[in-house]
């Protein structure tokens, strides 16, 4: 096989399914059990500034 | 004393070394852009050793409010003043460029021919208006989100000095005819390796503020910033690596040759759309929609699918601008799936803009800075709509090549990118200079509906004149020779040209209102103007009546 032949299985084989599952876990690791409090502080975070620091 | 003597040294050493490859150099574009150098550190070696500094003296100019503000804000100052300079001249190219297709005469040979003027256009909007917007809101947003200053201020304003210098050598360089012929990668070797220089500086001020923060979280916004910072200086130095031909000269060879190198452009370009134009707008849109409207982002973890499903599949989409190339058709397949997939994390991000507002819709009416951040979602919805259409291969054997291309580009960037611009800038600049308010709400208005007509102008002309090229292009007669010659094809384009030629000059004319509307704001004026969505209130009639009625009698 060559060096072409060797990389092109490994990205159709295990580098696809490592590359969806790190994006699914990404995308999913925001809705784990417990999340959601830090998820709220985060997206209210923006307003504890509300003299814009001037 | 000691640093200021070593500080002279090296802007010494500078100007020798520029002087030298000006008088070596066989090639009178690299001796331009060396005398250029060489000014720059002339003005070095002046503030250095005397008391003239002429950046005081330009901020007295802008009214930058003296003394130390809570947050680092000179530098977002000076960032917000060269968007708008930025933003003018790239959009009067812009005009300018479409008047010569409309009107050839308006070719002047050969510095300001087409083909210069061009990627002096598409450079100006992309890389200055849009770079020093991403420049400024970047250190604005991660000052505010992280509570902290930023890290390395000295480096900050290299980063921000160091990338007009890039700016300048590149606009100069390409009406010089120095180019590497790679859509939006054209400046030369010396020109790429000063920008990776000051990319890097970015990268180390943004990366070392969001480590020294005080916030436990970091807001979503910082990390499309950072996507887009790191993305586009992986980017830059794989797409530009090229060999000189001499050290004391502009021209390089590129390192790929053939599809290996139309497929690293477009990697390259395609992913400059990806990461410069949408994730850091994007991160401008996370931070300034939910500041102005009042209320935080609709979700927070739709954000954060939308931050990843946009890294993990944009990367693979740039194969779709080499659809029927020499390009093996597996790769161009690929392209085409990962684009059309890439429909659906866009309009989750469109949506999620655009329910922020949800509950303060009214703010539509009478807030023009919300207006304008809903028309550039909605854009941003259309254009990421429109390319995965165009990516389907049986799309793109029409529309490729044509005008059609260049209308979708334009909704995008004027749509999308444009607009979301305009109106961080307008947020910014009454909070960074101190000001109550801005000059005039209802020349937002003016601006916001020139600039809405001038895109549907645009977008709808380019529609025509792409649909109608690939049509006359593709066209057989029954002998199976080709009905239209090309130039049948230009000639039928021509009322397209000059409609396209007005929408640009109406974008630019609400831009124009929109530096005056500034100007006047960092002066202190503010125009007596009637508010914008005022109450209808009648006094006289908001009473109890004397009398009450008599009942009416029962049936």
């Amino acid at each position: 096989m060559t060096a072409y032949e060797t990389l092109r299985h490994f990205a159709d084989s295990y580098g696809l399914a490592v590359i969806t599952a790190l994006y699914l876990t990404l995308c999913l690791w925001h809705f784990r059990p417990g999340a959601k409090p830090h998820v709220a502080a985060a997206k209210h975070s923006i307003f504890k500034d509300q003299t814009d620091g001037e | 004393m000691e640093a200021v003597v070593r500080r002279l040294g090296v802007w010494a050493l500078v100007l020798l070394a520029s002087i030298a490859a000006i008088a070596l150099t066989p090639d009178s574009g690299f001796a331009i852009h060396m005398g250029i150098v060489a000014l720059v550190a002339v003005i070095l070696i002046i503030a250095t050793a005397t008391s003239y500094d002429p950046l005081a003296k330009a901020q007295s100019i802008f009214k930058m409010p003296p003394g130390p503000s809570r947050y680092d804000d000179d530098v977002i100052r000076w960032g917000v003043i060269a968007t708008m300079f930025w933003g003018l001249a790239g959009l009067l190219a812009g005009v300018f460029i479409a008047a010569q297709l409309a009107f050839p005469e308006l070719n002047l040979e050969p510095y300001l021919n087409f083909g210069r003027v061009r990627p002096l256009h598409t450079s100006a909007v992309i890389f200055a208006f849009g770079g020093n917007a991403l420049l400024a809101t970047s250190f604005y947003v991660v000052q505010r989100t992280c509570r902290t200053t930023l890290a390395f201020p000295g480096m900050a304003r290299f980063v921000f000095w160091g990338y007009q210098l890039f700016i300048v050598l590149a606009a100069t360089g390409y009406l010089l005819g120095i180019s590497q012929g790679k859509e939006y990668a054209e400046p030369e070797w010396y020109v790429d390796l000063w920008l990776t220089v000051v990319w890097l500086a970015y990268l180390a001020v943004f990366v070392g503020t969001i480590l020294r923060r005080h916030e436990p979280h970091i807001y979503v916004a910082n990390w499309f910033y950072l996507a887009f910072i790191v993305t586009i200086a992986m980017l830059h130095v794989v797409n530009n690596l090229a060999m000189p031909v001499s050290l004391l000269g502009a021209k390089s060879y590129s390192a790929f040759a053939g599809v290996q190198d139309a497929l690293t452009q477009w990697w390259y370009g395609h992913n400059a759309v990806g990461f410069f134009l949408t994730a850091g707008f994007l991160a401008m849109m996370y931070y300034f929609v939910p500041k102005q409207a009042g209320r935080p982002v609709y979700s927070y973890r739709l954000s954060i699918i939308h931050f990843w499903s946009l890294i993990f599949l944009y990367i693979w989409a740039g194969p779709h601008h080499l659809h029927y190339t020499a390009l093996p058709d597996w790769a161009q397949t690929l392209g085409m799936v990962f684009s059309v997939m890439l429909w659906m994390p866009s309009w989750g991000g469109m949506i999620n803009g655009l329910m922020t507002l949800n509950g303060a819709w009214d703010k539509v009416r009478t807030d023009p800075i919300i207006r304008m951040m809903v028309l550039s979602l909605a854009f941003y919805g259309m254009s990421t709509f429109e390319g995965p259409l165009m990516s389907i291969k049986a799309v793109n054997s029409l529309s490729h090549y044509t005008d059609w291309t260049i209308g979708h580009v334009h909704s995008g960037a004027l749509g999308w990118n444009g607009m979301i611009t305009f109106a961080c800038v307008y947020y910014l600049v009454p909070r960074l200079w101190q000001k109550e308010r801005l000059y005039s709400l209802r020349m937002i208005n003016w601006h916001f509906w020139l600039a809405t007509l001038g895109i549907v102008f645009y977008a709808s002309s380019m529609w025509v004149a792409g649909i109608t090229q690939g049509l006359m292009w593709r066209e057989y007669g029954a002998d199976g020779y080709l009905v239209n010659s090309f130039v049948d094809t230009v000639a039928a384009l021509h009322p397209m040209y000059i409609l396209r030629a007005v929408g640009g000059l109406m974008y630019l004319s609400g831009a124009v209102i929109m530096a005056y509307n500034i100007w006047m704001t960092i002066a202190g004026h503010q125009r007596a103007e009637a508010a914008m969505g005022d109450t209808a209130h009648d006094a006289a009639n908001d009473r109890p009546l004397a009398r009450p009625l008599a009942p009416e009698p029962a049936e």
